[in-house]
């Protein structure tokens, strides 16, 4: 597995803390690294060069942040370029205000367009419109039996017939306004770029249906070959954004960036899992760590900017400190965890969380459990353990789907970390309400440095 | 003029056999021939530095040209290498041609000493197993492998081991149909390692020749998934049968994730070849480079289209010669 960007940097710039500039050479070498970053991300090399370029310049005589170390100073300018790059601010999808609202997939063959189509439609479900599918691949053997499965699936009905893709993708919208669906989603075959043919035939399927979105559907794990798609996609049918599936691969997904960057148009959706309901709106700010292969970027960043401006986890800190670290703080730090993305890794970045918290074995398996099952109690319970009984284990169990030993075993575990933070040196040596107790020999130890 | 397709009588009917396109070439040339569109499109790389002295310029073009056809970081860096050794020690002429020339050397110098034969089993069956993730176009070759099969004599049987992607059985069917295949298929979201199992034991019963095992594409990440994998191909060299490939199938357009691909898959079912398809479009394939060379897998096949003709063995001369675009 690569070597985190954040590792590399500390290395290199461990030796400037407490100075205030950041030297040409410093740059330089900060910048080689997020180059290697980036290409090892699939990043697109011209891409890449444009992003280093413009890394430098913001970077360049940039006074350095009482807070931040250098390293990550640079790492913040290089998380706000990729997350403008990438759509800045999440897609905001409007409707035609004649129905209906056409969407149109294009992309290359096994880019995932049958399954994001359904995934689209499902979607729109969601949102409470009622789509239609059109199943315009007549290329692939049985792909318009896979839509038709996978539309009844997602609540869709699926439109196609056996004549050739212009007719059916111009055939299905009409026959969405006769049924009234407001909502069209236009499958298409898979097609390379470089097929004249195909290319001229998605152009007469967007001109016969006038959609309002027209989307390159792309795999995560595409690398350098993504600008030449998209770029040749774009001139045929002037996309509007891309929605990139295959996330939950580990994939960096640097072609993301790139054709962001190439088009100027947003990554609109992204499919994380062969489930329909693995499907949602994009979030700049996370994928630009995943880009660059550093998933603890934004903890890294926002512990730095709070220790220095005092912050949420204080809070928690104080309440652990007192002894009074509930349930609820538990559950609090467990969905904080989640944000932040792979816990692997992660966890040792949470601010002011106790090495005893760390040690807990929160994979990502038992967070979704354990979330359950705290959810699954009273207020009451969630204040005071102690009262959970057999029938409460029970109702818990059975409302969160687990089993009572899984209960008991997390009130363990718990009443067990609730005793470490007593007795650790953080601990020790304060009384209730956290003042320092001077009889055992307690000094006053802040959370954070200001 | 547009080539015929496998779809082409419409969603309803499969005709049996695609009608073949007149005048287009097999093997070899027909990989140029399709290689040639994406020539004509994509200008040639080198072309600025034909003419002129070779200087440190002129090795970040040769980089540039590795690094964008997704042969990576690690596996450029030794090639460069490899070149500016070659150049200091006299051994390589300090000219653009002779540079290039031995670009396409060393690339095709990763490919010396691979076994890019199909393995036969001596005692029918052989099991060929496609594995690989979503999307890398597992069924499709299968589909193309069979009908080549069919037409080299070889009595082959499909089985339908994607048993997860809707309609995936009826993909395969319908290729099954056009060569004339027995076609060996479960219930949705049955076990996959008895539906190939079954096939196994079909092909035996009639004295098949092949066995070629379609399985459902999945992410090397699932944990899950890679476990089943690797039942499937331990219940699929069960006796009667015996498992002489494992075919990872990637796509041309995958970038440095292809390695790690092939890392993942090679340690859960022991890869004996890569699959590399949808080599027709832009994309260059590069991944290949550094996944035989760094994990020694040979690439066997090359798939170049939709058509059952466009699956052509690896060529590294050729490969090499549309990397470096000569």
């Amino acid at each position: 597995m690569f070597e985190t960007l954040t590792d590399r940097f500390e290395g290199i710039f461990a030796r400037l803390r407490g100075r205030g500039r950041l030297s040409d050479a410093d740059l330089d070498e900060a910048l080689r690294e997020i180059r290697v970053a980036l290409l090892e991300g699939d990043v697109h090399l011209d891409v890449v060069r444009r992003l280093v370029e413009q890394i430098r310049q913001r970077a360049a005589g940039a006074d350095l942040a009482k807070s931040l170390t250098p390293a990550q100073q640079v790492i913040k300018i290089v998380n706000e370029e990729l997350t403008a790059t990438l759509g800045g601010e999440e897609f905001r999808l409007s409707y035609a205000s004649k129905p209906p609202t056409v969407v149109l997939l294009a992309g290359l063959q096994g880019s995932g367009k049958t399954t994001a189509a359904a995934k689209l439609a499902r979607w729109f479900v969601e949102q409470g419109r009622h789509p239609l599918l059109v199943a315009a691949d007549l290329q692939r053997p049985a792909a318009v039996e896979q839509l038709r499965v996978l539309g009844r699936a997602a609540g869709a009905a699926v439109f196609t017939a056996p004549t050739d893709p212009v007719d059916v993708a111009r055939r299905g919208v009409a026959e969405a306004i006769r049924v009234g669906r407001d909502v069209v989603v236009i499958d298409t075959a898979g097609r390379v770029s470089v097929d004249t043919a195909l290319m001229d035939e998605v152009r007469s399927v967007a001109r016969a249906t006038s959609p309002r979105y027209t989307f390159l559907v792309l795999d995560a794990m595409t690398g350098q070959d993504a600008v030449a798609t998209a770029l040749a996609f774009h001139e045929t049918l002037t996309l509007d954004g891309t929605v990139l599936t295959k996330l939950d691969g580990d994939a960096r997904g640097g072609a993301a960036l790139s054709v962001a960057k190439v088009l100027g148009r947003p990554v609109v959706f992204v499919s994380t899992g062969e489930r329909l309901d693995d499907f949602e709106v994009f979030r700049p700010d996370r994928m630009a760590g995943r880009i660059l292969g550093m998933g603890d970027v934004l903890s890294l960043i926002e512990r730095a900017e709070r220790t220095y401006d005092g912050d949420v986890a204080g809070s928690a800190v104080e309440r652990m400190r007192s002894g009074r670290f509930s349930l609820d703080d538990f559950h609090d730090q467990l969905q904080r965890m989640k944000r932040l993305g792979p816990l692997s890794g992660i966890v040792g970045m949470l601010p002011g969380l106790p090495k005893e918290m760390r040690n807990a074995t929160v994979d990502d398996a038992n967070v979704t459990r354990i979330e359950a099952i705290i959810e699954s109690m009273t207020p009451a319970e969630r204040d005071d353990p102690g009262i959970i009984n057999g029938s409460r284990r029970t109702r818990i169990a059975a409302g969160s789907g687990t089993k009572p030993a899984e209960v008991n075993d997390l009130l363990n575990r718990f009443r067990q970390m609730q005793r470490l933070m007593r007795s650790s040196g953080m601990m020790a040596g304060t009384r209730p309400g956290g003042r320092p107790d001077k009889r055992k020999g307690g000094r006053v130890t802040p959370a954070r440095s200001r | 003029m547009r080539r015929a397709r496998p779809g082409d009588a419409g969603p309803a009917t499969a005709g049996p056999g695609a009608p073949q396109p007149t005048g287009e070439p097999a093997g070899r040339t027909r990989l140029a021939a399709r290689l040639g569109r994406t020539r004509q499109a994509v200008s040639a790389p080198l072309g600025r530095i034909r003419a002129g002295r070779v200087d440190e310029a002129t090795f970040e073009e040769l980089e540039e040209t590795l690094l964008l056809a997704d042969v990576g970081l690690k596996s450029t860096g030794r090639i460069l290498d490899a070149l500016r050794q070659g150049v200091r020690a006299g051994a390589i002429e300090a000219t653009p041609a002779a540079l290039v020339a031995s670009l396409r050397a060393e690339i095709e110098g990763v490919f010396s000493g691979e076994d890019r034969s199909l393995t036969m089993n001596e005692q029918p069956p052989s099991v060929w197993l496609f594995v690989g993730v979503n999307g890398a176009g597992k069924t499709t070759t299968i589909g193309k492998l069979a009908q080549q099969q069919s037409a080299q004599g070889r009595r082959v049987v499909i089985a339908a081991g994607d048993t997860f992607r809707a309609a995936a059985g009826d993909q395969l069917a319908s290729w099954a149909e056009r060569c004339g295949a027995t076609f060996v298929r479960g219930a949705d979201g049955a076990d996959p390692s008895s539906v190939i199992f079954d096939a196994v034991e079909h092909a035996a019963a009639r004295r098949a020749d092949l066995v070629l095992a379609d399985s459902a594409g999945r992410l090397h990440t699932k944990a899950n998934l890679m476990a089943e994998l690797r039942k499937v191909r331990r219940v699929a060299d069960r006796p009667p049968g015996r498992v002489c490939e494992v075919l990872l199938v990637i796509d041309a357009t995958t970038g440095q994730n292809g390695l790690v691909q092939a890392r993942e898959f090679t340690n859960a079912v022991a890869v004996t070849g890569i699959v590399l398809t949808k080599l027709d479009g832009t994309a260059k394939g590069g991944i290949v480079l550094a996944i035989r060379a760094e994990l020694g897998v040979p690439i066997k096949l090359v798939g170049v289209g939709e058509g059952a003709d466009d699956l052509v063995a690896f060529d590294p001369a050729e490969f090499a010669s549309a990397l470096v675009g000569d």
